[in-house]
């Protein structure tokens, strides 16, 4: 019986998240961490090689705040909104390391490391310009049709963090709706963090034991953290805010505006709660889905 | 821009997504993103295509939306879906599988030879523009039996050779694109607010056809180089009253993808 790891955020980042660490916030669109990345940035972590399929918000406000070092990506953009104009600004300054693939390499890489493999064959990005770019994108032929094939090396993480709908305190951790890259993220990963909507008793995560995407063996630390995917989503819980996805291109278009959004909604509170007291009731409520639950399942009881 | 006879009744974006809507074909499996191409596969399920499977990148299969996603991932294409998986499954099983029938894309460039750019403007290293890269994009471009590349019709989207190729088209003909070990497919048409384009044997990109209003001499203004075109020029056929009324009032009612006039 493994004891509980459930602590704050404050703790889990101080303890799992060092200067320099590749780090993986999973999370594709849905359950973006983005409370863990506001702590990484109120420790004023430096030097981090930040790696997402998609960067998104939470990687442009890191990188805003001067956290990374490079950022290994398949697509930085807005998502149904237009650029990361932090990101943009720093790389076309020449001041951000930038490491490209597609989707599927970046998928791939992870699956790699969490296969522990050295590396993933594809059938993808021949053709393409970004082997010459990025000398990361091989070819290797296969060993028995002799075929060309494209090989992007295993992207093994230092700290993944990994939010979902709920959790036991030792890290069992249960997701459902969009599944993204969380479980190769977190299989790469050498420490876990999990942070979670709801902590539940252990036996409500046996009571559906196919819905564990992680298991506590693979995890470090335990949040327990309500809406700590704000803007993005929790499904079941609370819609993708993309009020704030717009309202972000419009703050993040200059560096000043961008510095003061920083200041006032991650410098200027202590955590979460804060920032969760500060966006209003309100706010909150028209973000709640109507309900929908899915029948359960019959397991049965085998003696 | 050319002026169009049929602009009062119709925006250059409503035709564009009934040409590729009636491109499509029943039964089709559609790796599709937001905007356009997801008005284009409702479309066609509206009318000729009733079984088309639109699968998205963010691992919903079988989608059955009750409001128009702005993001790839919205929570409402989950509730109701067919099957959800993780983002390897989707392009592992499913688009590199080779079960993708057609894929589409946009990008800021495409060339003589069906390659896109979505990448960066100028040199990489130094760009005059950085923009997202390839998401997915390489990926389909790669792996989609056809390529449906939908984007507005300017010089400078349509140069001899991309900044960058972000996807593959046919770089080196449809023989060079064997040649490097990628599965048969690549781009199919090119559909823009001026016309069709289709890729010849070579996998160069030729006029398929025009949209009414618009001639030859327009395309090739805003086509940055000597633009093939088919003997049998046909002229697109209008959208009918029908498929503008399900874009307008059942589609995209509130003009989340499209702007009503242009």
């Amino acid at each position: 019986m493994s004891s509980s790891k459930l602590m704050s955020m404050a703790d889990a980042v101080r303890s799992f998240v060092r200067d320099g660490d590749v780090v993986y916030l999973a999370g594709f669109t849905h359950l973006i961490p983005f409370a863990a990345g506001h702590e990484i940035i109120r420790q004023g972590r430096r030097e981090l090689t930040l790696c997402r399929a998609t960067p998104d918000l939470v990687y442009d406000q890191m990188i805003a705040a001067g956290c990374a070092r490079k950022v290994v990506f398949s697509w930085a953009g807005n998502p149904g909104v237009g650029l990361l104009r932090a990101f943009r600004r720093e790389v076309e300054a020449g001041r951000l390391e930038v490491e490209e693939y597609t989707h599927f390499g970046m998928v791939a890489r992870l699956t790699a490391a969490a296969m522990g493999l050295p590396f993933f064959p594809l059938r993808t990005n021949q053709g393409s310009d970004l082997p010459a770019v990025n000398p990361n994108l091989r070819t290797v032929s296969c060993p028995y049709t002799g075929q060309p094939l494209s090989a992007v090396p295993a992207l093994p993480v230092d700290v993944a963090v990994v939010h979902v709908q709920r959790a036991d305190p030792t890290g069992n951790a249960q997701v459902w709706g969009i599944i993204g890259e969380q479980r190769e993220a977190a299989f790469s990963a050498r420490r876990v963090i999990v942070s979670a909507e709801e902590i539940v008793d252990p036996e409500v995560i046996r009571a559906d034991p196919n819905r564990t995407l992680i298991p506590d063996f693979m995890v470090h630390a335990v949040v327990h953290e309500p809406w700590a995917a704000h803007p993005s989503y929790v499904q079941g819980y609370y819609d993708r805010d993309n009020d704030f996805y717009l309202a972000w291109d419009d703050v993040s278009r200059d560096p000043a505006q961008t510095r003061a959004w920083l200041d006032e909604w991650v410098y200027g509170v202590t955590g979460r709660n804060e920032y969760v007291s500060k966006l209003g009731g309100e706010r909150l409520e028209s973000l709640r889905p109507e309900p929908l639950e899915s029948p359960p399942v019959n397991y049965g009881i085998y003696r | 821009m050319a002026a169009t006879a049929g602009v009062t009744r119709y925006t250059a974006q409503e035709m564009m997504i009934v040409a590729a809507a009636r491109r499509l074909r029943d039964g089709e499996r559609v790796f599709v993103g937001i905007g356009l191409p997801n008005l284009a596969c409702n479309l066609a399920k509206r009318l000729h295509a009733p079984g088309i499977q639109m699968i998205y990148e963010a691992g919903v299969v079988g989608a059955r939306p009750l409001r128009l996603p702005l993001s790839i991932g919205d929570p409402t294409l989950v509730t109701g879906a067919q099957s959800v998986c993780s983002m390897f499954d989707v392009f592992a099983f499913y688009l590199q599988r080779g079960l993708v029938d057609v894929g589409f894309l946009g990008a800021a460039q495409v060339d003589r030879f069906g390659n896109l750019n979505s990448t960066v403007i100028g040199p990489y290293d130094r760009p005059k523009v950085r923009m997202g890269g390839s998401g997915g994009a390489c990926d389909i471009a790669c792996l989609a039996r056809r390529v449906f590349v939908l984007m507005p019709h300017q010089i400078r989207r349509f140069p001899e050779r991309v900044d960058f190729v972000t996807s593959p088209g046919y770089p080196g003909g449809r023989e060079g694109r064997r040649a490097l070990g990628l599965p048969d497919g690549g781009p199919d048409t090119v559909i823009t607010n001026l016309g069709v384009l289709g890729f010849d044997e070579g996998g160069e990109m030729v006029l398929t056809s025009v949209h009414p209003g618009v001639s030859p001499e327009d395309v090739q203004a805003n086509t940055g180089w000597p633009l093939k075109v088919a003997p049998a020029l046909e002229v697109t056929p209008e959208p009918t009253d029908e498929e503008l009324r399900l874009i307008r009032e059942e589609l995209d009612p509130r003009g989340l993808y499209l702007r009503r006039m242009e």
